[in-house]
């Protein structure tokens, strides 16, 4: 018994003579070493991380958690954030008034075909750029800046005009055309990380096929453009984003706002939720939806119209991401 | 003595064009470099067409709607010139354009550094080695996805596009003592629009990071054991090497700022465009208006954050300023010879 007791005191005095927790130790959990941070630093960090990461996903998660509020729960103030009962109608209701399937498939449509156009168009011009010399190209770089930096309005009314006096206005040809010139949506940028990119392919790689008999073009398709791989998965992911995100444009050129009677012929989801109060209006005239437009509904109504960029989003994400590192969109 | 100082003055002469006597060449193009320049031609040359048919056609074409008063009838197109009446009346008579673009330059120039600042900060935190960073950087680069003018139309009319718990009525309260009213209304929409503003900074942020990631992280250590802390650091090191991509992103945003479908000016053109009293010409000359100011926006930011020559560009102009002033004498050298010359050729005569 007194032994033991003697042991434990004597481990004491070890431990008080040399503590494994000494001020040396704290100071350096607190503030960090040269090879590692301190745990205040750390704190920081992460606590900044997660305010931020908080106060970017706030409209989110907004949206998700009122979509699926009921009326009860709008009105019941108690209920902020978790609705008392998983309620799917909003989303029935706002699909009705949306007509969510047709409309799914012309989105796609609409965006996806000239992203096709964008992205063969597109890489063929980059590389007329970078591989080749010829006199007044610093000029037409630099007319590629411009048309960048100037507002679309300016250009928008004539083209307008252009496109109503040859009948395309309300096709999908006033998106297709101007794309198959490379002056599609946001063009001048796909044009320039394609122009980077190419530039980073060695230029012997190209003069060896030349050697072996490709022409300019074969060596173009043989050997510059498959090693463009993520370069193209860039430019596609963000034509198809910014395509299918556009309203502006697609509602002017595409569905057609000046005669109203001829909408609906071709529309995106966003279009439609641009136009949501109406649409949902003449669905509840027409006995398509029961209850009257709410909130809920309009966040349900949003939720759905983003939902497909979404999920590609979350499927494609780490090659959306990389792919800016990757292809110098930064420019050296 | 005269030919003293004329002999001098020749040595120097020989001296200084002796570095550009070297035999220059014209070289002509040989067949392969004028098939490649062919070959260019017609690879961009879709591009050309786009250009001619929907950038410099629309251009002209918008330019002369500016300057007429378009009316549409059932035979077609009406255009009357009328010289600048649109401007003056856009400038003048209609209260809205004025007070609108107003507040879109202050908005736009109190966000700007507010996002740049923003997307910095963000990247820097980034940049440090943290766990899950990828899921971070899905977080922040998510607004890029989803943002759109509807979209954004309906969350902010939901009121979810303000800090939750943050007092905007007080901030304004405190703002309106001190500073005029306009700027109070801007500064106070900056704030009650914060998540919308911090949303615009995904592609930002990314542009940031990967110029980050490129830094040399020698330069920090040898930093480190000069005794530099991690502040100096951020100041010597880290904002010099990445101030051209400071420019860079300050430009997007202010493009993206304005050409933004959320843009109240926007909004107006194309209301115009389609009202009975305005039209076409009313509404190009409202566009060409609005891309004069973006364009000076443009032009202010870029001055302010053009990167300052080193000192070793500074030194290269010098040089060059150098050399012109040499070659400027030699000529005025070789001019005073010359009538030296016959002078002296005169009085030996």
């Amino acid at each position: 018994m007194k032994g033991k007791s003697q042991a434990q005191l004597d481990r004491l005095k070890r431990y008080l003579s040399h503590p494994s927790v000494n001020k040396e130790k704290i100071r350096k959990f607190f503030l960090g070493s040269k090879e590692k941070n301190g745990f205040i630093k750390q704190l920081i960090v992460y606590g900044l991380l997660i305010c931020i990461g908080f106060v970017y996903l706030y409209p989110m998660l907004y949206m998700v958690s009122k979509s699926m509020m009921d009326l009860d729960d709008l009105l019941d103030t108690s209920i902020s954030w978790i609705p008392s009962t998983f309620n799917v109608s909003n989303f029935t209701q706002a699909a009705t008034a949306m007509n969510y399937v047709k409309t799914l498939f012309q989105s796609i449509l609409v965006a996806g075909l000239p992203t096709l156009l964008n992205v063969t168009v597109c890489s063929v011009i980059g590389y007329g750029f970078a591989r080749f010399e010829f006199r007044g190209k610093k000029i037409m770089m630099g007319l590629l800046i411009f048309s960048f930096i100037l507002p679309p309005q300016i250009t928008m009314m004539p083209t307008y005009v252009m496109f109503s006096d040859y009948g395309l206005v309300g096709t999908l040809k006033a998106f297709l055309i101007p794309s198959l010139f490379g002056q599609g949506l946001k063009c001048q940028i796909f044009i320039l990380i394609f122009y980077q990119f190419f530039r980073q392919v060695p230029k012997v790689l190209i003069e060896a096929a030349q050697i072996d008999g490709a022409g300019y073009f074969k060596s173009f398709l043989r050997i510059a453009l498959p090693s463009a791989a993520p370069a193209i998965l860039t430019v596609f992911l963000f034509s198809l984003v910014w395509y299918w995100n556009e309203s502006y444009l697609t509602e002017l050129y595409v569905t057609g706002i000046a005669n109203k009677t001829q909408m609906g012929s071709l529309s995106t989801l966003v279009v439609q939720l641009k136009n949501f109060a109406t649409s949902y209006s003449s669905a509840q005239y027409t006995g398509g939806v029961t209850q009257n437009n709410n909130e809920s509904i309009q966040m349900a109504a949003t939720l759905l119209s983003i939902l497909p960029v979404l999920i590609m989003y979350f499927i494609l994400q780490r090659n959306f991401v990389e792919s800016i590192d990757r292809t110098g969109i930064t420019g050296e | 003595m005269t030919e003293v100082t004329i002999d001098k003055a020749e040595d120097k002469v020989n001296e200084i064009t002796e570095k550009k006597k070297r035999p220059r060449r014209k070289r002509r193009e040989g067949t392969l470099a004028r098939r490649e320049a062919i070959a260019g031609y017609l690879f961009v040359l879709p591009w050309v067409i786009g250009v001619i048919a929907f950038l410099i056609m629309p251009l002209s074409n918008s330019f002369q709607y500016a300057l007429a008063n378009i009316k549409m009838t059932p035979k077609g197109r009406i255009i009357s010139f009328v010289g600048y009446q649109n401007f003056t009346q856009i400038w003048f008579e209609d209260a809205s354009f004025p007070t609108t673009i107003w507040g879109y330059v202050l908005n736009t120039l109190l966000s700007v550094p507010v996002i740049v600042v923003f997307a910095l900060i963000i990247a820097m935190l980034l940049n440090d080695k943290i766990k899950l960073k990828g899921m971070f950087r899905l977080i922040f680069f998510l607004p890029v996805i989803v943002v759109s003018g509807p979209v954004m139309g309906m969350l902010a009319d939901q009121g979810a596009a303000t800090v939750p718990s943050m007092n905007v009525t007080l901030i304004t309260g405190l703002l309106e003592g001190v500073l005029p009213g306009s700027l109070v209304t801007a500064i106070s929409s900056l704030f009650e629009n914060m998540i919308m503003i911090l949303w615009y900074s995904g592609v930002q942020i990314l542009i940031f990071l990967s110029a980050l990631q490129k830094i040399d992280t020698t330069l920090y250590e040898a930093a480190k054991i000069d005794g530099g802390s991690g502040w100096e650091c951020f100041w010597k090191i880290t904002l010099p090497t990445i101030k051209p991509m400071l420019l860079l992103n300050a430009v997007y945003t202010v493009i993206f700022l304005s050409n933004n479908e959320q843009n109240s000016i926007i909004v107006m053109i194309q209301d115009a465009m389609f009202a009975a009293s305005q039209g076409y010409g009313y509404a190009s000359a409202m566009a060409w208006l609005y891309s004069v100011v973006v364009t000076l926006l443009v032009a202010v930011v870029a001055i302010v954050l053009m990167t300052r020559k080193d000192a070793y560009d500074r030194q290269v102009a010098k040089m060059k300023r150098k050399h012109r002033k040499d070659a400027r004498e030699v000529r005025k050298i070789r001019r005073r010879n010359r009538r030296n010359e016959g002078k002296i050729a005169s009085t030996t005569r």
